[in-house]
C-alpha cells in the first residue's frame, strides 16, 4: 500500500532526480529552498510535467496524463474557478469524472460540510477569505477521492495571523485523509507540524530524509541547519576533539572518531570582552560582523575560527555595547555540543 | 499638482480628434431629417438594412464557430509552425478586400478550384448569392475575431486549465467550462469587432457576390449606388449604418468590454 515515485525531470539547466515513497495515510513534506525543484516534483507526480515513474499499490501511472491520474492537487494560490460557485468548484472533479450532477453536488456539499463551509456553497470564490479559499481548494481536491493528495505551499498565500489557525485545521484534515499525502513547502514549521516524514530537497536532489524531530536534531546540510537555527559544522573527530573542516577545533563531551557533523544552538554561546580565565571550555576570539534583533533575544553574527552565531540577551547587548567590528571572546560548554557521524 | 500638458502633443491630438469626428458630425448635419422617416421605411433601405444585419450576423456566427477553435489552436496547440500560421491568419486583415474578393472568386467561383466540385457534386454555387455575401464578410472579418480571442487566451492563466486537468477534466471539458468563461470578455470584444467589420464590408462583397438588390446589396453597397442617383438616400443610409454601429459598440462596451 505504498506509492513509489522515481522522478526524473530535465529542463534547461535544471535536473531533478528524486525517489520518493509515501505510505498509505502518511504525510510526507518536501522541504527545500526556492528553485530546489519542489514544484517540479509535484507537477511530475500530478502528470502536469512528464518525467519519471510512479506506481501506486502496484498500478503504474507512467504516461498517464493529469486528467487520468487519481490525484488531487491544492495549488499555491488555490486556482478556484472564479466564474463558478463554491459548490460548482467542488463538484467539478466528480462531474468531470462522470458522476451525475445530483450525486456530484451531494458529494461536494458533504466535502464542504467537512471543512465547515456548507453555508458558502452558493458564494463566488472571490467573496471568500484566504483561509476559506484554502479550505474550498482542499475540499475540491478531496472530492474526487484521490489516491494521492498533493499540496503546493498550502499556507504561503495566507497572512501570518490566519496561517496558525489554518495550519492546525489542515493538520486535522490530513490526519483523517486515508490516501497518500505529499506536501511541498519552504516553511520548516509547515513541514514539522503537518508531516510525518520530511524529505529535504536541494538542487533537485534529496539530501536528507527523516522524522521531523530527527531532522531538527541532526541536520545534514547548511540549509537545514539554518532552517532549524543551529550552528552547524563538518569536522573530523579524534576522541573528544573535533577538527573543523573550515578551521578551528572544538572540544566535545561525547568521544567520537572519524568524520562527523557538529551542531549546537546559538544560545549555548557566551560572549566576553576579556578572555575568560582558567576554564576547560571552548574559548576563541571572534569579531562581530552583524547584529539582528529577534523577539526576545539578539542574534550576533561572529567571524572567527570557527565563525559562529550567538544568541544573547538584551542586557548583554547593553552591557557589551555591541557594534559591528567589536573584538570579543566566544565560549561554549563542551556538553552543549552534539556530534553525529556523517 | 498637475503638470501643464505640452502643446506639441495636445495640438496634433485635438486635430486628430477633429479629423475623426468632423466627418461624422457632417453626416448628421447634412442628413435630410425631415424626409428621413419616410426614406427609412422605403422598401430599398429596409431591404438593404435587413440584408446587412442578417449577413453580418451569419458571418459572425461562422467566424465564431471556426475562429474560436482556430484561436485556441494557435494559443494552446503547442504545434510547430504556429508563428507562420498566425502570420497567415492576419493576411486578410491587411489584404485589400477587393483582392480577397477576387481570391474567393477564383477558389469558390463556378470554375474555381473548390467551386467546380461544389457545383458538380452538390449543385451549390456561392458567387452572386446571399450565401456568397456571408462568405465574403466572414473571410474579411474572421482575423479580427481570431486575433482578439487568441490574445485573450494567451493572457489567461493556463494554471487554471492545469487545475481542471488534475480534477479529471478532458481538454474539451476544460475548454468549455474553464477556458472559455475565463476569456469571455475577449470573445465578446472580438465578436463585436468582427460583426462591425462584416457590417461595413464592401470590396470583397461586391467582387465576390456582386450587387443584386434584395439578395446581395448590403448597406455599404446601397450607399455607394445611391450616391450616384440619389445623394440624399446615400446620406440616410450612411446615418443608419453609423447609428447601428455606434449603438452596438456602446451597448456592448458598457456591459462587457469595460471589465
Amino acid at each position: 500500500m505504498t506509492l513509489h515515485a522515481e522522478l526524473r525531470v530535465r529542463r534547461g539547466g535544471f535536473d531533478l532526480g528524486v525517489d520518493l515513497g509515501v505510505e498509505r495515510g502518511e504525510v510526507v513534506a518536501l522541504l527545500g529552498p526556492n528553485g530546489a525543484g519542489k514544484t517540479t516534483a509535484l507537477r511530475a507526480l500530478a502528470g502536469l510535467t512528464p518525467g519519471g515513474r510512479v506506481t501506486c499499490d502496484g498500478s503504474a501511472w507512467d504516461g498517464l496524463p493529469a486528467e487520468r491520474r487519481p490525484v488531487g492537487v491544492v495549488f499555491q494560490d488555490y486556482l478556484l474557478f472564479a466564474h463558478m460557485s463554491v459548490l460548482d468548484n467542488v463538484a467539478f472533479g466528480p462531474r468531470a469524472r462522470g458522476t451525475r450532477k445530483a450525486e456530484a453536488n451531494a458529494r461536494a456539499l458533504d466535502h464542504l460540510r467537512q471543512v465547515g463551509l456548507e453555508d458558502f456553497a452558493k458564494a463566488k470564490p472571490r467573496t471568500l477569505s484566504g483561509g476559506q479559499a484554502q479550505r474550498v481548494a482542499l475540499a475540491r481536491a478531496l472530492a474526487t477521492s484521490p489516491e494521492l493528495l498533493l499540496l503546493d505551499e498550502p499556507l504561503a498565500a495566507l497572512d501570518a495571523s490566519t496561517r496558525l489557525r489554518v495550519r492546525s485545521e489542515l493538520a486535522r484534515h490530513l490526519r483523517t485523509y486515508e490516501g497518500h499525502t505529499l506536501l511541498v513547502t519552504h516553511d520548516p514549521l509547515d513541514a514539522m507540524v503537518l508531516a510525518d516524514r520530511i524529505v529535504i530537497l536541494e538542487g533537485g536532489r534529496a539530501v536528507q530524509e527523516g522524522a521531523p524531530r530527527e531532522v531538527v536534531r541532526q541536520p545534514r546540510t547548511d540549509y537545514v541547519a539554518h532552517l532549524v537555527g543551529l550552528n552547524f559544522y563538518r569536522g573530523t573527530a579524534h576522541s573528544t576533539e573535533v577538527r573543523l573542516d573550515d578551521g578551528g577545533t572544538l572540544t566535545v563531551a561525547e568521544p567520537a572518531d572519524g568524520p562527523v557533523h557538529v551542531v549546537f544552538p546559538p544560545s549555548a554561546v557566551s560572549l566576553y570582552q576579556e578572555k575568560p580565565a582558567g576554564s576547560p571550555r571552548n574559548t576563541w576570539p571572534v569579531t562581530v560582523s552583524g547584529i539582528e534583533q529577534h523577539a526576545h533575544t539578539t542574534r550576533v553574527d561572529l567571524d572567527g575560527s570557527p565563525a559562529v552565531l550567538a544568541d544573547v540577551t538584551t542586557a548583554t547587548v547593553a552591557e557589551l555595547r555591541l557594534q559591528p567590528g567589536d573584538e570579543l571572546w566566544a565560549s561554549l560548554k563542551a556538553t552543549e555540543i552534539h556530534t553525529y557521524p556523517r | 499638482m498637475r503638470q501643464r500638458l505640452p502643446v506639441v502633443l495636445v495640438l496634433p491630438a485635438l486635430a486628430g480628434l477633429a479629423f475623426l469626428l468632423v466627418p461624422l458630425i457632417g453626416l448628421l448635419v447634412e442628413a435630410p431629417w425631415t424626409t428621413l422617416p419616410s426614406q427609412l421605411v422605403s422598401a430599398e433601405v429596409g431591404e438593404a438594412l435587413k440584408l446587412s444585419l442578417v449577413c453580418a450576423s451569419l458571418a459572425t456566427v461562422v467566424c465564431l464557430v471556426l475562429g474560436v477553435p482556430l484561436a485556441w489552436l494557435l494559443a494552446r496547440g503547442d504545434l510547430p509552425g504556429t508563428g507562420v500560421v498566425r502570420a497567415l491568419v492576419t493576411v486578410p486583415l491587411v489584404l485589400p478586400p477587393v483582392v480577397g474578393g477576387v481570391a474567393l472568386l477564383l477558389v469558390l467561383g463556378r470554375r474555381g478550384l473548390v467551386g467546380q466540385h461544389l457545383d458538380a457534386w452538390f449543385g451549390v454555387s456561392l458567387p452572386f448569392t446571399t450565401a456568397g455575401v456571408v462568405v465574403a464578410e466572414a473571410f474579411v472579418a474572421m482575423p479580427f475575431l481570431v486575433i482578439s480571442v487568441e490574445g485573450a487566451l494567451r493572457a489567461a492563466d493556463r494554471r487554471y486549465e492545469e487545475a481542471a486537468a488534475t480534477l479529471g477534466a478532458s481538454r474539451w471539458l476544460t475548454f468549455r467550462r474553464v477556458t472559455l468563461p475565463g476569456v469571455l470578455p475577449g470573445v465578446v470584444a472580438g465578436t463585436v469587432l468582427c460583426w462591425a467589420r462584416a457590417l461595413g464590408e464592401f470590396g470583397a462583397t461586391i467582387t465576390f457576390a456582386g450587387n443584386f438588390p434584395g439578395t446581395t446589396t448590403t448597406m455599404p453597397l446601397a450607399v455607394y449606388l445611391a450616391l450616384e442617383t440619389d445623394p440624399d438616400a446615400a446620406i440616410v443610409l450612411s446615418v443608419v449604418l453609423l447609428l447601428v454601429s455606434v449603438a452596438v459598440l456602446a451597448g456592448l462596451r458598457d456591459r462587457w468590454i469595460r471589465a
